[in-house]
């Protein structure tokens, strides 16, 4: 069963923010890693880099596919987590810690309301997974 | 009906299921693509044993008088070098000598050949060769849906099925196969495989399937023995560099091109396509599948564009992560002077140019075991 921490929110492609005043960190949910398996590699964005909601910002790789990683919310890149350009797996070992991909600076604070609380989320996934 | 209402199953289908296998779309088959993960199956078959299930693949009978005359005539490896048990690998082509299917021959005596062919080849092989069996004594026969195959692989694979039978499989070398019972089966079991791993490939009746597949998980568990599906089985014959067909050869490459010269032997005889290879040979080749890995991080997949000497120069015919090796490799075609070991170019990787360079294949070879 995958895990969900209640203090973060979420979206439909997957992924789990954690907002922090005007910034906002981003990485893949547990569900997500799990569904990938052993993750071997990670694309990710330069800072200063600006996308849209929904935007592709990045790809996350397994030994079978490359799966894209969509932004939750409009900003700019303002970190990225260059330690998984050589440990991918901290994906697979740590998504919620040492897994996260990207810190951005928020670029309208109001689209944080439309991610998904923990229990949306967990909902979400099992009317996915029984399709 | 949905698309998936469609699909083949082999008779292994329900074990998959519980045995917690992702079903996904495979040449028309719903097949296992994964259980546990590629990259745990991946390295269990290196060091322990895996087993998949390829009952998708196709069995033919070549049965008769002009038995030989027409496997002969159909394939592109010697038939004649055969003894009854003994198995080939071999190609069939058509008269431009482009590849028709990569198949195994086993010989079980000189008026009866079975032709293990590819899921995605079944129909069509067998009207290629009924159609070429015209004017031969011989019956042809597709039994691929009576046959389920089992392959089990892996440095502990003999250990493994040598309890289930009474048979004693240090007798059965390389390439060379048996008609023995496993577990009171009939089965015809063969030292081959596509992963490069030593292991066997186990041919038995439809109705056996599921319990020689049970049988063999809960025999095999204490030696780490665990399902493994297609996605491994890509990983692994590509690490060994064996060609996949569809993506590294086609109706559009000859043997030559698709570096299977050595299962042509343009001295054995007449066979389809001999003409055709034979002038290649002498006009030489403008292109080849070479292999390569990459110099950076991303893996290199199929499909994906490569660069050389500034312009596009083909695609990426088979490419991944390899999962023993710790490293991204790949079959590409090249214009001829670019297949240099060595050599240099760029895969574009959604728009990045990554360097690769051009190396020896296989990628993996196996420590054979010599006591």
């Amino acid at each position: 069963m995958a895990n969900t921490p209640e203090d973060l929110t979420y979206t439909k492609d997957h992924e789990w923010v954690r907002v922090k005043g005007e910034e906002a960190t981003i990485g893949i949910t547990d569900h997500a890693q799990q569904q990938l398996g052993d993750v071997v590699y990670v694309e990710l964005p330069k800072v200063g880099d600006k996308f849209e909601t929904s935007e592709p910002f990045g790809s996350v790789e397994s030994v079978k596919a490359v799966s894209e990683i969509y932004m939750p919310l409009s900003g700019t890149v303002a970190e990225v987590n260059d330690v998984l350009n050589d440990s991918p797996e901290l994906v697979n070992e740590d998504p919620y810690g040492d897994g996260w991909m990207i810190r951005i600076k928020i670029d309208n604070p109001s689209q944080v309301d439309a991610l998904l609380t923990s229990i949306e989320y967990e909902d979400y996934i099992k009317a996915e997974t029984s399709e | 009906m949905t698309e998936t209402a469609m699909l083949k199953r082999t008779p292994l289908y329900e074990a998959h299921l519980v045995s917690g296998g992702r079903m996904v779309d495979f040449a028309g088959w719903e097949m296992p693509v994964q259980y546990s993960g590629p990259m745990p199956e991946h390295m269990a078959v290196r060091q322990a044993a895996g087993l998949f299930d390829v009952s998708h693949m196709g069995e033919i009978e070549v049965i008769g008088d002009d038995a030989f005359a027409l496997v002969q005539s159909l394939t592109t490896n010697d038939v004649s070098k055969l003894e009854d048990n003994q198995v080939q690998y071999s190609l069939m082509t058509d008269e431009s000598g482009g590849v028709i299917d990569d198949l195994l021959v086993y010989r079980l005596n000189e008026e009866f050949y079975l032709l293990i062919v590819n899921a995605s080849g079944i129909e069509s092989d067998f009207e290629w060769i009924q159609n070429q069996a015209a004017n031969h004594r011989v019956e042809v026969r597709n039994v691929s849906a009576a046959f389920a195959l089992l392959a089990l692989q892996g440095p502990r694979a003999e250990r493994i099925l040598q309890p289930l039978t009474d048979h004693m499989l240090d007798r059965i070398p390389y390439y060379w196969s048996q008609d023995v019972k496993v577990e009171n089966a009939r089965c015809r079991v063969s030292r081959t495989g596509y992963t490069g791993e030593d292991g066997f490939e186990i041919l038995c009746e439809a109705g056996s399937a599921r319990h020689l597949w049970n049988r063999l998980l809960l025999t095999g568990k204490d030696d780490g023995l665990i399902p493994c599906g297609l996605a491994a089985r890509n990983t692994l014959r590509l690490e060994a560099a064996f060609r996949l067909y569809g993506n590294d050869m086609d109706r559009t490459t000859s043997p030559l091109e698709a570096g299977l010269g050595w299962t042509v032997k343009l001295g054995k005889g007449d066979f389809i396509g001999r003409e055709a290879i034979q002038r290649q040979k002498e006009r030489g080749l403008s292109r080849k599948l070479a292999g390569f890995e990459v110099l950076d991080k991303a893996p290199a997949r199929d499909g994906y564009p490569v660069i050389a000497g500034g312009r596009e120069v083909g695609v990426v015919a088979s490419g991944s992560p390899a999962p023993f090796l710790k490293k991204n490799i790949g079959l590409v075609y090249f214009p001829i002077e670019h297949t240099k070991i060595g050599s240099e170019f760029f895969v574009s990787v959604r728009g990045r140019q990554v360097p690769a360079r051009v190396v020896e294949t296989p990628f993996y070879k196996r420590e054979k075991n010599f006591d």
